[in-house]
C-alpha cells in the first residue's frame, strides 16, 4: 500500500487500528471496552498464572488429539474416495454436508452422548477439522498427474510405491491446505467445545472472565487465542508456500 | 516367432467404454534393432497401440509378443517417453532420471551414476540438480529420453515425444536421436502424426486409418542416413516418401 506516494508497512493497519481501540478504551466509552494497552498488559500476566498454564494444556491437549484424529482419520479416506469410486459415491455427500455444515450445533449431543469433558472437545475438534481434510486430500489426489502414475507404472511401480513415490507427493499442495484449513477450524472447535462444556481449559477462564466482567482478562485470552490461530495457520502456509513451487508447474 | 523380431501384435482390438471402437484386428512385427513409426491422424489409435504395447492399457481381445514372451503388463525391457514428459515436478533432473531404477529398489549410490552417465548423454550435464520447471521443453523431453535409457530397456516407445517441442529444436532433437541410436542397439516404436518425421526418422513406417484404427500400409523408407540431414530433406527418395504417405493419408483428412 501506498500513501502520499511513500510505501506503508503492513504493521501500519495493526498501529491504526490498536490505536483507535487504546484511544476508545481510554475515553471510558463502554466497560465492555478496557484500553488496549492494558489488554496487552493483562495478557502478559495471565500467561504467567498457573490457572492458566493448566487451561492452556488441556487446550494444547483436546486439540493436538483432535487433530491427530482428523489427520489418521481425514487423509486415508480422502486418499480412499480419490481412488475408489464406490467410496466416492457412498461417502462424498456427506462429506460435502458436514464440511458446510454448523457442526457447534451437535455438541450439546455430543455432550449427552460422550459425556461432560475433554473427550467432548476432542471430538468436537475431530468433526470442525476432519471434513474439509477429507476434501483437500481427495481433491489433491484426484487432480493427481494421471501421466505420473501412467508413467511409473510403465517403469514397473508396485502399487504401494505408486502412493509413496507419486501420489501422496503430487497431492502435497492440497493436503498442507486441507490441513492449514482444518487446523483453522480446529481450533474453533477447542474454544466452542470447551465454552459449551464450559467446565475446561480456556473455556472455562472464557466463561469465568466474561461472568464476572473482567473485561481486560476477557480480551487479553481473545488477543492469545487469536494469536496461536493466526500462528499455527501461518506456519502452515509458509510450509504450503515451499511446496508451491511445484505445485504451480503441474 | 523369428528372433529377429523384437515386439509383435497379433489381432489386437480395443473398444473403450461407450463404444468407441480405438483399434480392430491389428496385427504387426516390429524388427529388432530398428525405429519404426506408427503414424496416421488423430483418431486412428496409434498411442492406444503403443500404450497396449507398454502394458499400460489392456486390449479387448489379440496378444503381444516381446522377446518370444507374450505379456500382459508393463515389463523391464520396455520404457516409455511421454508426449507430454510425466516428470515428477518435486524432483531434480537427476532423481527424475534415475526415477525407474529408484523404483527397482537399487540403491542411490549405484543409480545416481547410472543417471549422470545418461544425463551427459542427451547433453544435460549442467542440470542435474535443476527442477523441471527450470527447463525449456525441449530439455524436459531429454531428460524424459534420459530417464528411458538409465532402465537399460531394448525396447524404448515413444508418445509423440516432440509434439510439444518447437519446430527448430524438434529437427535437432531427431538428429540427436538418431545419433544415440547409432550407439545403443535399441527397438524404437515410435508414434507421430507427422509425415516428414516418420519419412525422415523410421526404418519402417505403418499408416493406421481412423475410426476404428487397422493398419493401412506398412512401408520401408529406406533412407540412407550416412548422408546429413540436409541432403536427406532434399533427397528425391525423401521426398518421394513423403509423397506416397501423403496420398495414402489424405483421403482420411475431412
Amino acid at each position: 500500500m501506498t500513501l502520499f506516494g511513500r510505501k506503508i508497512p503492513i504493521a501500519f493497519s495493526l498501529f491504526v487500528w490498536f490505536g483507535l481501540w487504546e484511544i476508545v478504551g481510554r475515553s471510558g466509552f463502554s466497560s465492555f471496552i478496557p484500553p488496549f494497552s492494558k489488554v496487552i498488559e493483562t495478557a502478559f500476566v495471565i500467561a504467567q498464572t498457573g490457572k492458566f498454564a493448566a487451561a492452556a494444556a488441556i487446550s494444547l491437549r483436546s486439540f493436538a488429539a483432535g487433530m491427530a484424529l482428523a489427520i489418521v482419520v481425514g487423509l486415508p479416506l480422502g486418499f480412499l474416495m480419490a481412488r475408489v469410486a464406490f467410496a466416492r459415491r457412498l461417502l462424498g455427500m456427506w462429506v460435502n454436508i458436514f464440511v458446510s455444515a454448523p457442526i457447534s450445533a451437535l455438541v450439546p449431543l455430543l455432550m449427552a452422548v460422550v459425556g461432560i469433558g475433554e473427550t467432548t472437545v476432542v471430538v468436537t475438534v475431530f468433526l470442525f477439522a476432519v471434513f474439509v481434510i477429507v476434501l483437500d486430500t481427495q481433491v489433491g489426489v484426484q487432480h493427481a498427474d494421471r501421466s505420473l502414475v501412467e508413467m511409473a507404472r510403465s517403469f514397473g511401480a508396485r502399487r504401494s510405491q505408486i502412493y509413496t513415490k507419486v501420489l501422496i507427493l503430487s497431492a502435497l499442495p492440497e493436503i498442507l491446505a486441507g490441513l492449514r484449513l482444518g487446523a483453522i477450524r480446529g481450533v474453533k472447535g477447542v474454544v466452542i467445545g470447551q465454552l459449551l462444556v464450559a467446565i475446561i481449559g480456556v473455556g472455562e477462564l472464557f466463561e469465568l472472565y466474561s461472568k464476572h466482567f473482567l473485561m481486560e482478562e476477557f480480551w487479553a485470552l481473545v488477543m492469545i487465542v487469536f494469536l496461536f490461530a493466526f500462528a499455527i495457520s501461518e506456519s502452515l502456509a509458509a510450509l504450503e508456500r515451499k511446496v508451491e513451487y511445484y505445485a504451480g508447474s503441474r | 516367432m523369428q528372433n529377429d523380431t523384437a515386439v509383435e501384435v497379433r489381432n489386437i482390438s480395443k473398444i473403450y467404454s461407450g463404444n468407441v471402437e480405438a483399434l480392430r484386428e491389428v496385427s504387426l512385427a516390429f524388427p529388432r534393432g530398428k525405429l519404426c513409426t506408427l503414424l496416421g491422424p488423430s483418431g486412428c489409435g496409434k498411442t492406444t497401440l503403443l500404450k497396449i504395447i507398454a502394458g499400460l492399457i489392456p486390449a479387448n481381445s489379440g496378444e503381444v509378443w516381446v522377446n518370444g514372451r507374450k505379456v500382459d503388463g508393463p515389463g523391464p525391457e520396455r520404457a516409455f517417453v511421454f508426449q507430454d514428459f510425466a516428470l515428477l515436478p518435486w524432483a531434480t533432473v537427476l532423481r527424475n532420471v534415475a526415477f525407474g531404477l529408484e523404483l527397482r529398489g537399487m540403491p542411490p549410490e549405484q543409480r545416481n551414476e547410472i543417471a549422470r552417465k545418461h544425463i551427459a548423454e542427451v547433453g544435460l550435464a549442467a542440470f542435474e540438480a535443476s527442477y523441471p520447471n527450470q527447463l525449456s521443453g525441449g530439455m524436459r523431453q531429454r531428460v524424459g529420453l534420459a530417464r528411458a535409457l538409465a532402465v537399460n530397456a531394448d525396447i524404448i516407445l515413444m508418445d509423440e515425444p516432440f509434439s510439444a517441442i518447437d519446430e527448430q529444436t524438434r529437427r535437432k532433437f531427431q538428429e540427436e536421436l538418431l545419433d544415440l541410436l547409432k550407439h545403443h542397439r535399441k527397438t524404437v516404436i515410435f508414434v507421430t502424426h507427422s509425415i516428414e518425421e516418420a519419412a525422415y526418422l523410421s526404418d519402417q513406417i505403418t499408416l493406421l486409418s481412423p475410426r476404428p484404427g487397422r493398419v493401412a500400409k506398412t512401408i520401408a523408407p529406406g533412407i540412407d542416413h550416412s548422408h546429413g540431414p540436409d541432403e536427406i530433406r532434399r533427397d528425391k527418395h525423401y521426398l518421394d516418401t513423403v509423397d506416397e504417405i501423403w496420398q495414402m493419408l489424405k483421403q482420411y483428412v475431412d
